[in-house]
């Protein structure tokens, strides 16, 4: 219990202190996990909703594959984009594995699947609801999208939080494409997994403090926001 | 819509039009021929196949059999529109409500926004033009979806049950404006269970039994002398209150 009042205290110090190391790794952390996961809402956003009006074949083998991609263990896309960034690797002339953006890369890949599924399902309940308003208005299922986006836009808030939230917890691929290199790819999670691997526990446990106020800092912003217009739109 | 239909989509004519809904046949082999200029009212108990129909006529729900001609051909895109009897209103303003329906049928522009405002005016919304539709009252959620569908300037408007769960005084707001799309020109197919509005409304009645149409009569005459039992029977069932 005393070392984690100790954390706690250490925390609020780094915090108050405004440790310059500590804000360069929360500065790049909300950069590449803000980064990646507006990245992965514009594609995955768009992608679940068409694929929640659109008939065609292999709809439901395509589904059945987005749900499973949900599980896609972190490690594995780290490995991938590894594979791809090194510099024997397709993309290897980028010469961007080991910097900011190739963690943006794997951290994006891990959203998508996560905002796809979750968006998909979304978008298909608010199509049974508006399907034969919209038809009956003209509108063809490709068009819905814009539309079915655009009301069920205080769900797909909360999945983007969630899909935030992924970014900003990952720390197995972010730790292979990255490789924590000090005050370029060093991002809240690696640290700690640093720290607590040096045995500084206390710091390890403070950066983890660090991290949860940013988060419950993020979503609390998120909620008032969504409160606020709420009401509005009905 | 943005550019009428040149060619005259009545008569409104079903000839041998069969519904199925998975097993069950909700529509058997029923004719009628819709002329233009006149109000049709569609009556029969529950489960008759009354939206069945309606859904059917705007291509809602597929033919398992039959045809559905306009003016002797295929479907005119646009000619047609409908309300619900539980309308959906997307999350967005009144006014835009009215302004998205015109946007995806190619209203653009100053005139898009005068046609939006001018059916609102008409409904007696404009002062709830800025308001979310959402949150609306039910009789203000439906006479906002007759504007949105009467901006629309259809040439056919069917109506699924338009007054049902309203008080009376937005149901004789409702009635009132389906008296003014119809002294605009709309063809009105409506479905009810209110035998007193049907009264009102309807120049002739088509009477649904069991998916079968059973009668197609000049709605006076239905009234006083239905030529079939069922209907009398339906009459005499509803009556006592449905009237009151």
């Amino acid at each position: 219990m005393a070392e984690i009042f100790a954390s706690l205290a250490l925390a609020l110090h780094l915090l108050a202190g405004g440790d310059p190391e500590l804000l360069r790794i929360v500065r790049l952390s909300l950069a590449v996990s803000l980064s990646s996961a507006a990245l992965a809402c514009a594609i995955a956003l768009p992608l679940g909703a068409v694929v929640a009006v659109a008939s065609f074949r292999g709809r439901r083998a395509l589904i059945v594959l987005m749900n499973a991609l949900l599980g896609l263990p972190s490690v594995v896309v780290g490995l991938l984009v590894y594979l791809l960034l090194s510099r024997a690797g397709p993309l290897g002339d980028l010469g961007i594995l080991f910097t900011p953006p190739a963690i943006v890369i794997a951290q994006t890949l891990l959203v998508i699947p996560m905002v796809a599924a979750l968006a998909r399902q979304t978008v298909e309940d608010a199509w049974t609801e508006y399907r034969e308003q919209l038809t009956s208005l003209n509108v063809r299922p490709l068009r819905a999208v814009p539309t079915l986006l655009w009301d069920a836009r205080l769900s797909l808030f909360t999945i983007a939080l969630a899909g935030l939230g992924r970014a900003f917890s990952e720390v197995g691929a972010v730790m292979i494409v990255g490789g924590n290199v000090d005050g370029v790819t060093r991002v809240m999670t690696t640290a700690i997994a640093l720290k607590t691997a040096e045995g500084e526990l206390p710091l390890a446990l403070a950066l983890g403090v660090v991290l949860l106020l940013i988060v419950l800092g993020i979503n609390a912003a998120a909620f008032v926001l969504r409160d606020w217009t709420a009401p509005r739109h009905g | 819509m943005a550019s009428p239909a040149p060619r005259d989509v009545l008569p409104l004519e079903a000839r041998a039009l069969t519904v199925r809904l998975g097993a069950r046949e909700v529509l058997s082999h029923v004719s009628f021929r819709l002329e233009p200029g006149l109000r049709t009212v569609v009556l029969g108990p529950n489960g008759a196949g009354k939206t069945s129909l309606l859904r059917a006529l705007h291509g809602l729900v597929p033919a398992a059999a039959g045809t559905i001609t306009w003016g002797g051909a295929p479907r005119p895109r646009g000619a047609e529109a409908m309300v619900f009897q539980r309308p959906v209103m997307l999350r967005r303003g009144a006014l835009a409500n009215v302004e998205y329906a015109l946007a995806v049928n190619g209203v653009g522009g100053s005139e898009r926004r005068r046609r939006a405002r001018e059916a609102l005016e008409r409904a007696g919304l404009a002062s709830l033009a800025q308001r979310p539709a959402r949150v609306l009252s039910g009789g203000e959620q439906q006479r906002l979806a007759l504007a949105r569908a009467w901006a629309l300037r259809p040439r056919i408007l069917y109506l699924d049950e338009p007054t049902a769960s309203l008080d009376p005084t937005a149901a004789a707001e409702i009635e009132r404006e389906i008296g003014a799309i119809h002294a605009a020109g709309t063809r009105i197919v409506m479905t009810t269970h209110h035998l007193g509005l049907a009264r009102r409304i309807a120049d002739e009645i088509l009477f649904l039994h069991d998916g079968r149409l059973v009668e197609q009569t000049p709605a006076e005459r239905f009234f006083d002398a239905p030529r079939s039992e069922e209907a009398r029977q339906f009459l005499e069932g509803e009556l006592p209150w449905s009237t009151a």
